[in-house]
């Protein structure tokens, strides 16, 4: 059954909001090192906000890509234990432009949820 | 009747007094102690010492006793002890350094440690980077890290306590193994650390004394620049442009992209200043290697923080948190390979 609204994403940045619009200065005049890790705690729910709506079709598609890569059927783990195999083993490098088309791919996914303003 | 149990503050105080009054030579009265940051194992206190009439401001750095063997993590940064020996060492070759000025003894009863002046400055990258008092400051800070850095690795070898010699190939199988030893497969720090073995440069003939995690965070720089290089446990013996190439990873730049040295200035201008100051001619290649190395050994390190809470050896939202970074340093390996192709 579904659950109501908020979804998993509006009540995480709800939670997330809270924290670093009001929680975080009043830990800031009392306790500043408790202040810094409530900045970290509201950034990692910030994470997991994007991880909710972005993070299964991206699984999706890295899995799809990975299947082609290698061959073979697998799960995400079985399949990125084989690809880091390979790698450490130069069986594949990075002139290979198909590998490097998936990691592109794979990491423009992680690092928009993880950290979309890094460049 | 209740019985008073000595808090953590009052038990390194006791001691810093009775430990100071031998180093000054008459009593010593321990104020304004305070935890600085640090986690629980490695610890960093301020306090001042009035002795002889004289105010001292000091910092401790202490490693707290260990109750069970097997507490203390597994790693390859210094005991305090050869921190101490080491800083001697590079403080007497004239390196921007904290003075040392005693090891804390047995019957301290408060772990591993010793006493260094307390120097001014901030460490915190944000503020150096922005703020208006160190406008001025933001102008001569690549310079001065060259120059010092040169002057570090030129720290007589005789001086120094036994430190490990780590070359290329020792700093790329300890990757792998960490890596192993945690049980992620990581395709990109693979494939990084494929190319990396398969250029590694010649072990330098000549080893210097190696900072081991030389960037902006762990330096104190005031209005007038840098004023002191802090985070010695990284210390060995090795190929000094390894401590280039650290200072210029992404990460250190905290947001300051287009200024690759520490966030501050151009690589050429860190070069040149080190050059100037007496290091050795810097060849780029190898310096672009290194830093394709630092921002794999960051990425890494990412893992290992998060590791530590998820194996349950140090609980920390913070620690965790840290894993997630890791990725930032997909991102950029896969920017700095492209750029080398």
């Amino acid at each position: 059954m579904a659950q109501d609204r908020p979804s998993a994403s509006e009540l995480l940045l709800a939670i997330a909001d809270l924290l670093r619009e009001e929680v975080t200065s009043v830990l800031d005049r009392v306790e500043p090192r408790l202040g810094f890790q409530m900045r970290v705690a509201a950034n990692s729910l910030a994470i997991l906000e994007r991880e909710t709506r972005l993070g299964p079709d991206a699984d999706a598609r890295e899995l799809a890509r990975l299947k082609a890569l290698l061959g073979r059927d697998g799960t995400l783990a079985d399949l990125n234990r084989e690809l880091a195999r390979q790698l450490r083993a130069g069986d594949r490098d990075e002139r290979d432009s198909a590998l490097m088309a998936h990691l592109e791919a794979t990491i423009a996914d992680k690092i928009a949820i993880a950290n979309p303003r890094w460049r | 009747m209740t019985v008073h149990t000595p808090t953590e503050a009052e038990q390194v105080a006791a001691a810093l007094a009775a430990a100071c009054g031998r180093h000054f030579g008459g009593p010593a009265i321990i104020e304004s102690l305070g935890r600085e940051s640090g986690g629980a194992s490695r610890q960093t206190w301020s306090f001042d010492a009035v002795a002889e009439g004289r105010r001292h401001e000091l910092i401790l750095r202490r490693d707290p006793p260990v109750k069970e063997r097997g507490e203390r993590e597994r790693s390859a940064a210094l005991d305090r002890s050869t921190e101490f020996h080491v800083l001697r060492a590079a403080h007497a070759a004239g390196v921007r350094a904290p003075e040392v000025l005693f090891e804390l003894a047995a019957e301290d009863g408060i772990g591993e440690g010793f006493v260094m002046q307390r120097i001014d400055g901030i460490a915190i990258a944000r503020k150096l980077l922005r703020d208006p008092p160190y406008e001025g400051a933001r102008g001569k800070i690549t310079g001065q890290l060259g120059e010092i850095l040169a002057r570090l690795h030129a720290t007589p070898l005789g001086t120094l306590p036994p430190l490990h010699r780590r070359e290329a190939a020792d700093q790329i199988a300890s990757l792998r193994h960490t890596l192993d030893s945690m049980g992620c497969a990581q395709p990109v720090f693979e494939l990084a650390l494929s190319w990396l073995d398969r250029r590694k440069p010649v072990p330098s003939e000549r080893p210097v004394l190696v900072h081991g995690d030389y960037r902006t965070g762990n330096y104190l720089a005031d209005d007038s620049g840098v004023t002191a290089i802090l985070d010695w446990e990284g210390a060995h013996l090795g190929d000094p442009v390894e401590d280039l190439g650290w200072l210029c990873v992404k990460s250190w730049r905290f947001g300051a992209v287009d200024r690759p040295a520490g966030g501050f200035g151009s690589r050429e201008e860190l070069w040149a200043a080190y050059e100037r100051a007496g290091g050795t001619r810097v060849d780029p290649a190898r310096a672009h290697w290194w830093e394709v190395f630092g921002t794999v050994r960051w990425g890494i390190i990412c893992h290992t923080q998060a590791w530590k809470h998820l194996s349950g050896a140090q609980k920390s939202m913070e620690l965790a948190s840290i894993g997630r970074r890791a990725v930032e340093t997909e991102v950029d390996l896969l920017q700095l390979l492209k750029q080398a192709a």
